[in-house]
């Protein structure tokens, strides 16, 4: 067992120093001055060349890779061009509103999902699984930018249910989860359709399996069977699609984002992309990866604890 | 019975969020204003971005002077000023009693410290030119500020206006960028990075005091979206609005107002007047009567704008309309190709992230150019890229801008300027202009420097930007016009 650790331990490293490099080259080549991009169209080149040394622009490629890294490695995220304050607190406010988005669309579409996907399994080529299945390829085509405005539409401009956009802060919980609400939803969408048609062909190949057969012959009911063989067998696949979206939803929510006006990770990089505030893209696109390959490491482990016969195997 | 019940208390309740809502609105002393770009930085004399003066220009800081609604310069800090007889020495005697957000007194070492820290070395305030004249800066008194030039300059008074010049205290002025302390009417009171930033009222302002008692900025970059938070109520004016497909609505529903103003942006297809054949004033001619203003203006900005024929803004006293000198005829423009020997071309045509007049508008200029036999090779860039490429390297034949600074017309005289203009009279003008105060030839150099620019069809001019402002019917005293870029908050107050 420690050596598998110790085997995953060396790779998470690996991986980590390849993403930075990659990280920061791709950064390096891409094209715009950030100093140039700050003081805009009427700035002399004195002020422009001056701005670039204060910001650190100017030194060699291989020390500012350095001075980065070391940065990072020592927590110091660096001081964002753009807003003028440190990167980690900019990441720190942000990760408190794409963190419980994430959540809260995953409880979502797994609440949705589970019961739905499960009602389908079981009641295989019935009216319900047709209507159900129809219903989810209409929920995976649907963009979800577009669902999102069709419910600000809906409970904003004409109910006026709920805010259209934007985050009043944890100050208040209530009003903050409400203003998560129809993001959440709009997100959940897509990611219950795709859930619970993993659970529905998942659960179906577990109860075509010979020992739920032997389960039902040793007289157990049909839905003693569910619970107890099928259903615990038939959600390894699904956990391992729920990790997935689970990293999807909280750098990928950009869009959903831009509807809403909340200020989220995925924002935050986008608008660091745009005006060059490449330390804010660095810093967290390289957290991101960090939390990636962590769960990613996580989950290698679990398995070797779960599975007996992985942890055999490398014996 | 009891679903009844549930129901009854949904109901109760949805009717009494309903019902509160116009109470609240009768009382309201805030206002919340959206704006399409967020600061980056809160600091207006270290950044060039439109968006730090839209929040902060009148409301926290102020200057020496200032520009109003109307687009004249009043005296702020400054109370009144005399100008020696040779126009080198400048005397200002400012307002006293004046105080710092954080309670420090404005006096004349503050706005010492503010002016020479422009002209420092390594200074980046990012307006730097506009203050090359200044030779020193003397306190005289605390009251009495002296300002000696090197040479006389005719704008000083209305570039001391502009939110690069206001004045800022030696304590506080490192950390404006993210907590701003100036004089104003409003002081800073928090800010959500990519969210919002709040201002409240400045209890001890030496001023006439604001009837607000806090505004807070929205940031809200897409047009569906800003559609949506003006709907839903979640903001009360977007002073900017930036989806003019959807004003007809605003303009029919009586809970909205829509004011339609004019800018200082003249947007205009530069032409690298540094590259052949650009350099030739027949095919620039050629480009410049291909154009339809009117389809563009109905086309890419739903009819919004107003055409013009210079590099001056029409709500400009000293604008000259000279629109007809480049009216639109596609038979004379291809009369100018053949004669320039110019056939087969082909340009390109880099256009900045701006969906209205640059990408839409784009689409429109290509196909007009088309029409008179000019290929056009349509690059979309971002920002970063547009600035790197275009304004910095000049790799560019055709590019569609705004320039939104207040009285510009000076950058066609700026050496290495992406324009290329290099015109040896137009230089002569503007530095004549530089040093004249007197307003009658100050209007007379200006007028000659528009013709100028018509005369060698330096760009294609194409039309001012208008301001569409949508707001609640009830707010009052927003800016009609944007003679700056500003949102002067000073003079709002909500109807009764």
């Amino acid at each position: 067992m420690p050596s598998i650790i110790l085997g995953r331990l060396v790779s998470l490293i690996l991986s980590l120093i390849a993403a930075s490099i990659v990280i920061f080259l791709v950064l390096e080549v891409v094209p715009g001055d950030p100093a140039q991009f700050m003081l805009g169209l009427n700035a002399t080149p004195e002020a422009t060349a001056a701005l670039r040394t204060a910001l650190g622009l100017d030194g060699p490629l291989l020390e500012r890779y350095f001075t980065w890294v070391l940065g990072l490695l020592h927590g110091d995220f660096g001081i964002s061009y753009t807003y003028k304050v440190p990167v980690s607190g900019l990441i720190a406010d942000r990760i408190w509103i794409s963190l419980p988005l994430a959540i809260y669309a995953l409880a979502l579409s797994t609440l949705i999902a589970f019961p739905v996907g499960i009602l389908a399994a079981v009641r295989r080529n019935s009216a319900t699984d047709v209507g159900i299945m129809g219903a989810t390829q209409v929920g995976l085509a649907v963009p979800n930018f577009w669902f999102a405005m069709l419910l600000v539409l809906l409970f904003s401009i004409t109910l006026r249910w709920f805010s259209a956009g934007g985050f009043p802060g944890w100050q208040d919980p209530l009003l903050a989860l409400k203003a998560l609400t129809l993001p959440a939803v709009a997100l959940a969408l897509p990611q219950a359709s795709i859930l619970a048609r993993v659970m529905r062909s998942s659960l179906l190949d577990t109860l075509g399996e010979d020992y739920i057969r032997s389960a039902r012959a040793k007289g157990l009911s049909q839905g003693q069977t569910l619970w107890r063989h099928a259903l615990r067998n038939a959600l390894i696949p699904v956990l391992t699609i729920i990790g997935l979206q689970f990293s999807f939803l909280l750098a990928g929510a950009i869009i959903i984002e831009n509807v809403f006006f909340l200020p989220g990770l995925g924002r935050l990089v986008f608008q660091g992309i745009t005006s060059r505030d490449l330390i804010v893209v660095k810093s967290v696109v390289m957290l991101l990866v960090f939390a990636v390959i962590l769960v990613t490491f996580l989950v290698d482990i679990t398995y070797a604890l779960v599975d007996p016969r992985l942890r055999r195997a490398t014996r | 019975m009891r679903r009844s019940l549930v129901v009854l208390a949904l109901a109760g309740a949805l009717a009494m969020t309903t019902a509160m809502t116009p109470a609240f609105a009768q009382a309201r002393t805030d206002v919340k204003v959206g704006l399409v770009l967020e600061p980056p930085s809160l600091d207006p004399t270290a950044e060039a971005a439109a968006a730090v003066d839209e929040v902060l220009y009148a409301n926290v800081f102020e200057g020496l002077t200032r520009i109003i609604a109307d687009g004249s310069v009043v005296p702020a800090l400054a109370k009144s000023w005399d100008i020696s007889e040779d126009g080198l020495t400048y005397t200002f005697h400012l307002v006293e009693g004046a105080k710092f957000h954080d309670g420090t007194d404005f006096n004349a070492d503050d706005v010492k410290f503010s002016l020479d820290r422009i002209n420092a070395e390594g200074s980046l305030n990012a307006q730097k030119a506009l203050y090359a004249s200044i030779a020193s800066v003397e306190v005289v008194d605390p009251a009495t500020v002296k300002v000696t030039l090197k040479q006389p300059d005719g704008n000083l008074i209305y570039n001391l206006a502009w939110g690069d010049a206001v004045i800022v205290a030696p304590e506080s002025a490192d950390a404006n960028k993210t907590n701003p302390i100036g004089t104003g009417p409003f002081s800073f009171k928090d800010r959500v990075e990519g969210d919002s930033i709040t201002l409240e009222k400045n209890q001890a302002y030496w001023g006439t005091p604001v009837k607000l008692e806090g505004a807070t900025f929205k940031f809200i970059a897409d047009p569906t979206a800003a559609f949506a938070a003006l709907q839903a109520g979640d903001v009360d004016t977007f002073p900017n609005f930036p989806a003019p497909e959807t004003v007809a609505q605003f303009q029919s529903d009586p809970r909205f107002r829509v004011v339609i103003g004019s800018t200082e942006g003249e947007t205009i297809l530069t032409m690298n007047n540094g590259k052949a054949p650009l350099d030739n004033v027949k095919v620039r001619e050629a480009i410049a009567h291909a154009i339809d203003r009117q389809a563009i203006i109905d086309g890419a900005m739903f009819g919004y704008g107003t055409p013009i024929g210079t590099f001056l803004s029409p709500a400009n006293p000293d604008y000259i309309d000279l629109t007809a000198q480049s009216n639109y005829d596609p038979e004379k423009s291809k009369a100018l190709l053949a004669e320039a020997g110019v056939t087969d071309l082909t340009l390109s045509l880099k256009l900045p992230p701006v969906e209205g007049y640059a990408r839409r508008g784009g689409e429109i200029i290509a196909s007009q150019l088309a029409a008179v036999g000019i290929k056009t090779e349509v690059t979309n860039l971002e920002w970063a890229q547009w600035l790197s490429e275009v304004f910095t390297d000049k790799n560019y034949d055709l590019t569609i801008i705004s320039h939104t600074e207040p009285n510009d017309i000076g950058i066609f005289a700026r050496d290495g300027y992406y324009f290329q203009y290099n015109n040896a009279d137009f230089n002569k003008l503007i530095a004549d202009l530089a040093v004249t105060s007197d307003p009658a030839k100050r209007s007379e150099l200006t007028k000659a420097a528009e013709k100028n620019l018509a005369d060698n069809y330096a760009v294609g001019f194409l039309f001012e930007l208008a301001k569409v402002g949508v707001e609640n019917a009830k707010l009052k005293g927003m800016w009609e016009n944007a003679p700056t870029q500003a949102t002067d908050l000073t003079g709002v107050s909500w109807e009764e």
